[in-house]
């Protein structure tokens, strides 16, 4: 879908209340559900629109989320695999608040980290921290650093 | 409130603090009193004899005293009490706590839990930063930290003091010479972030081209488990053997140095020679521990 897909005909239909999420990098969508718990056994109505041809980024990727408001540590797990996304929260038919996301610069309970011999895998009454450096996700805890698949390690 | 975790979280002014007080310490110019009614909490989740007797000997020799988990087994730890809790606790009998255990992290952990400060005396592979300060102190005893070419030798890939030493040697003006056996060597993203704090690194394979070039000689354990079988151990851990042959023509001001215990890796004739100080680095344990005592508790 282009931007301005509206006047072509339109492959996913608006949504009443919700959010949609655009400008996910493309190929992430599947992830961006996988985050948001989203799974086959969930209620909401969803719509995922893959690999669109987009002005600003080339390619993207689409989820609308009918009837879910997100919460900004939702968001801030999605900035992680799609800093370019924006989210529009939607209340009857009109966009009501549109922003981008932004990674913040301590990830509390998003990141599970990798190293098993951490002491935040164990059951210390702690949750994961992951401090957002130029060279990627580090552990507060073990100094572990991520640097790729990044989605995989999202909580 | 001051807690001891890694050796990171230092600048090297502060770590110039630290050994000057450790420097008066070994000559003698301390108040034998000075933690006088403190005490010390000692949690080793982990066998150790050293660090724990040099904390012990610290604490005393400043009139402290110390007080231990004997047997973690008989303690309410495999009653399934959390570190978290049993730091919460032990903060409230001490002064201070030390703590060696498992899990990577702990320290920071307990930091978060304390309401005394924390000393991390080595949280599974992770960091030991008063043994990188023993280190740091022993060098500096036989020369000042500048322009000083310093190798490390031996396993830099899993080993923590190398790593340690590596990163707090960066602070200051120090080239580094890695030795190490293929497979074992420093790893990549360390090596890249030494270099992006403006220090020189090179990566050596034989001890034997570095040696003549070297002012420190940092020598660490290369453990049999990371070999395939015995034979392919004892082939690489020959050919990084410390021998008084492999001495001969060396810089006359070479320090050689181990964190102990060592197993092959030093020859037992180079102990006798003027190079070996790894005995004299063991001993300034207490003083470099005193003087984090009294950092941490004054």
């Amino acid at each position: 879908m282009s931007e301005n897909s509206h006047q072509k005909g339109l492959i996913i239909r608006p949504i009443t209340n919700g959010t949609v999420i655009d400008h996910i990098t493309a190929g992430e969508a599947l992830n961006v559900l996988k985050i948001l718990g989203i799974t086959g056994t969930t209620t909401e109505s969803i719509s995922v629109a893959t690999n669109v041809t987009s002005p600003r980024i080339g390619r993207k990727d689409i989820v609308k989320i009918e009837n879910r408001e997100l919460r900004q540590d939702e968001v801030d797990r999605i900035a992680l695999i799609a800093p370019q996304a924006t989210i529009n929260i939607i209340r009857e038919c009109a966009v009501h608040n549109k922003k981008g996301v932004t990674i913040p610069p301590l990830l509390k309970g998003v990141i599970r980290c990798p190293n098993p011999g951490c002491i935040s895998n164990t059951k210390e009454p702690i949750i994961s921290s992951f401090e957002v450096t130029r060279k990627g996700l580090q552990c507060t805890y073990c100094d572990w650093l991520i640097t790729k698949d990044i989605a995989n390690h999202i909580i | 409130m001051d807690h001891i975790i890694s050796i990171r979280d230092f600048s090297r002014e502060r770590l110039d603090h630290i050994l000057d007080t450790a420097q008066r310490i070994g000559d003698n110019q301390y108040d034998a009193r000075a933690l006088s009614g403190k005490i010390l909490g000692l949690l080793f989740f982990e066998p150790s004899t050293r660090t724990r007797m040099s904390f012990e000997t610290a604490m005393a020799r400043l009139g402290g005293a110390c007080i231990s988990i004997d047997c973690v087994e008989a303690s309410s730890i495999v009653k399934g009490e959390t570190l978290a809790d049993t730091i919460r606790v032990i903060s409230g009998y001490a002064d201070a706590i030390v703590l060696r255990h498992p899990k990577e992290g702990a320290a920071r952990l307990a930091s978060e839990f304390a309401t005394v400060p924390v000393i991390n005396a080595g949280d599974g592979a992770g960091q030991h930063p008063s043994q990188t300060m023993l280190d740091l102190f022993t060098i500096r005893q036989s020369m000042p930290l500048e322009q000083v070419d310093v190798g490390l030798l031996g396993d830099l890939r899993y080993g923590r003091t190398a790593h340690s030493l590596a990163y707090a040697l960066s602070l200051y003006d120090v080239n580094l010479h890695t030795i190490a056996p293929k497979g074992l060597e420093l790893p990549p993203n360390v090596v890249q972030e030494l270099r992006s704090r403006k220090m020189k690194v090179r990566e050596h394979s034989s001890i034997k081209e570095v040696i003549r070039d070297l002012d420190v000689l940092y020598v660490t354990r290369i453990q049999r488990e990371r070999f395939p079988d015995t034979a392919s151990y004892y082939g690489v851990a020959s050919s990084y053997r410390i021998t008084p042959e492999l001495l001969e023509g060396v810089r006359e001001r070479l320090i050689i140095l181990h964190p102990l215990p060592r197993v092959d890796e030093i020859d037992p004739r180079v102990d006798a020679l003027p190079y070996a100080r790894y005995f004299e680095q063991a001993r300034n344990a207490v003083p470099v521990r005193m003087a984090l005592l009294l950092e941490v508790m004054k």
